[in-house]
């Protein structure tokens, strides 16, 4: 079964001063080589930070568009994983280990296996 | 077979349903991957088994056969539903509860338990889903019966455990017992549950409604269950807790259903099976030396258990105990437990300073039993002026009727 992983925290790796970015990257780095490894890495990415996000609603047959991202929170969605797992209890041992979660958190959302 | 043996057969039926119920559809819940469908395949087997024992008579092993009964009806049932909907999708779902399943050999029926209880504590379901779940599941309570004793609406409730049902099959919950390394963390939700449980039938019990259901019972039922299957030192200290504090429960209220403080209490209404039995368990967890907070909990009821009178308690053990609980699990609520302990040892005054202190730091404000303490202590020392206050400001945050009525005796018998 398939888990989105969404990395949410109050800093995305911009907002870092370089050093820690780096170190941080790293660290990223050595997980994805990891789940590669275990097989249970499916997809990731990293997003670049929230000023540079767009909003697009249609309504009425008529698109508008708005500055920054949909829900105005602290926490900002820095990037996410796409993973297999057997089941939840798998998918949250992934999960903990993205370095993501040791300063922000991380939402694990089942993916519908929809045809 | 004879009228009589018939009768007794069905006798039997109804015994083994009270008996292995949860049993049975603990290892329906695995064999067929849903709750809902392991429900139903449940009651299937016994109306089977009150249709065909009084006739062909009681297997040898009525367990195994209810299981296989339950699930040979799923699988039919799932058949027959056949005419609805694609035919792949019913081959697919046949196959997934026949194949996997190896022929039922009844072993491993008590981890079949255990993985229910660690399935409706998980984590990943919100709080009061996982006490509404495990007492609906577990124990077998009906949804009416689990509203009631929450004083919660049934609709309320039952939509309560759809929904953990529906993330449970949404979000994969895994129907497992957790590995070493995710068990402490699994087993704190557990007995949390377990705790929160006897809690509610614990401090309702003075309440006004005698048909509440008994759920400090069902708790302790529980802990017995937890201890059987995983005698983990947590798991035994919670049981001897459970036990411990069940013992005084005839003390606690006067006929009249007032209050009656530990120190006032007739101690010769205290239950002296579950003393043993919680003192007991108690030695047992501590000799493992991987205790918890639970465990010194259960370890200071023992020591008032074990108390003659309450001039006889050992003040000092008690206070030593609270010292090594708050280590283990800092929090206003045990400081302000060990003070009025410090109290009973030292003196009014020094457990006085110790209350005021925390008090003054802005922890506990809000929380009555530290306002009624420092009433109390004050009230010892004469000083009425500050004893009056303080048993007002405990009176003003107390939301149970009983424990309101004792505070208000006690300001009223201050002398001016």
């Amino acid at each position: 079964m398939k888990f989105l992983c969404l990395i949410c925290a109050e800093k995305v790796m911009e907002q870092m001063p370089e050093a820690d970015a780096e170190k941080h990257f790293e660290e990223y780095r050595e997980f994805t080589k990891e789940i590669r490894r275990s097989g249970h890495f499916i997809g990731c990415n990293r997003l670049l930070p929230p000023r540079a996000a767009t909003t697009v609603r249609v309504r009425q047959g008529k698109a508008s568009t708005t500055d920054g991202p949909y829900a105005e929170t602290k926490e900002q969605l820095g990037g996410y994983y796409v993973i297999e797992a057997r089941d939840l209890d798998e998918a949250i041992q992934v999960a903990s280990r993205i370095p993501g979660a040791w300063i922000g958190c991380v939402e694990v959302r089942p993916i519908a296996e929809d045809e | 077979m004879s009228e009589d043996q018939a009768a007794r057969a069905r006798e039997m039926a109804d015994a083994i349903y009270r008996a292995e119920s949860r049993r049975v559809f603990a290892t329906l819940v695995r064999l067929l991957g849903d709750f809902d469908l392991a429900e139903e395949a449940l009651h299937d087997a016994f109306r089977a088994a009150l249709e065909q024992w009084p006739r062909d008579g009681v297997p040898a092993n009525p367990r195994a056969w209810l299981v296989s009964a339950g699930r040979f009806k799923a699988i039919n049932g799932i058949r027959r539903r056949a005419r609805f909907v694609a035919i792949e999708d019913v081959a697919e779902q046949v196959d997934a509860v026949a194949d996997d399943t190896p022929p039922w050999d009844g072993e491993g029926i008590e981890d079949d338990r255990l993985r229910l209880v660690f399935t409706c504590c998980h984590p990943a379901l919100p709080p009061d889903a996982q006490v509404a779940l495990t007492l609906r599941e577990v124990c077998g309570l009906t949804t009416e019966e689990i509203a009631q004793a929450f004083l919660s609406a049934a609709p309320t409730l039952a939509q309560r455990i759809v929904r953990a049902k529906a993330k449970i099959r949404d979000a994969r919950i895994p129907y497992q017992v957790p590995t070493p390394a995710e068990l402490p963390q699994r087993l704190d939700s557990v007995l949390r549950v377990v705790y929160l449980v006897f809690n509610e039938g614990y401090s309702a019990s003075s309440g006004q409604s005698v048909t509440r259901l008994d759920l400090s019972g069902e708790a302790i039922r529980l802990g017995r269950l937890l201890v059987e299957l995983l005698p983990e030192p947590e798991a035994i200290g919670l049981l001897a807790l459970m036990l411990l504090q069940e013992s005084r429960r005839a003390a606690r209220t006067s006929p009249a259903g007032e209050l009656v403080l530990l120190a006032d209490q007739d101690r010769s209404l205290w239950n002296r099976d579950q003393i043993t039995a919680g003192s007991a368990l108690v030695e047992r967890a501590l000799a493992s030396r991987r205790f918890g907070p639970y465990t010194l909990q259960a370890a200071i009821a023992a020591v008032h258990a074990e108390a003659a009178s309450a001039d006889a308690t050992d003040w000092g053990q008690i206070v030593g105990l609270y010292d090594v609980l708050l280590r283990a699990d800092p929090s206003p609520v045990v400081e302000l437990n060990r003070a009025v302990a410090v109290a009973m040892r030292d003196g009014p005054a020094a457990g006085l300073v110790l209350i005021d202190a925390i008090l003054a730091r802005g922890d506990l404000q809000d929380y009555h039993l530290a306002h009624a303490a420092q009433a109390d202590l004050c009230r010892r020392l004469g000083r009425t002026v500050q004893a009056r206050a303080a048993y007002e400001r405990a009176i003003a945050l107390t939301r149970q009727e009983p424990e309101r009525r004792f505070l208000e005796r006690r300001l009223s018998e201050l002398s001016d």
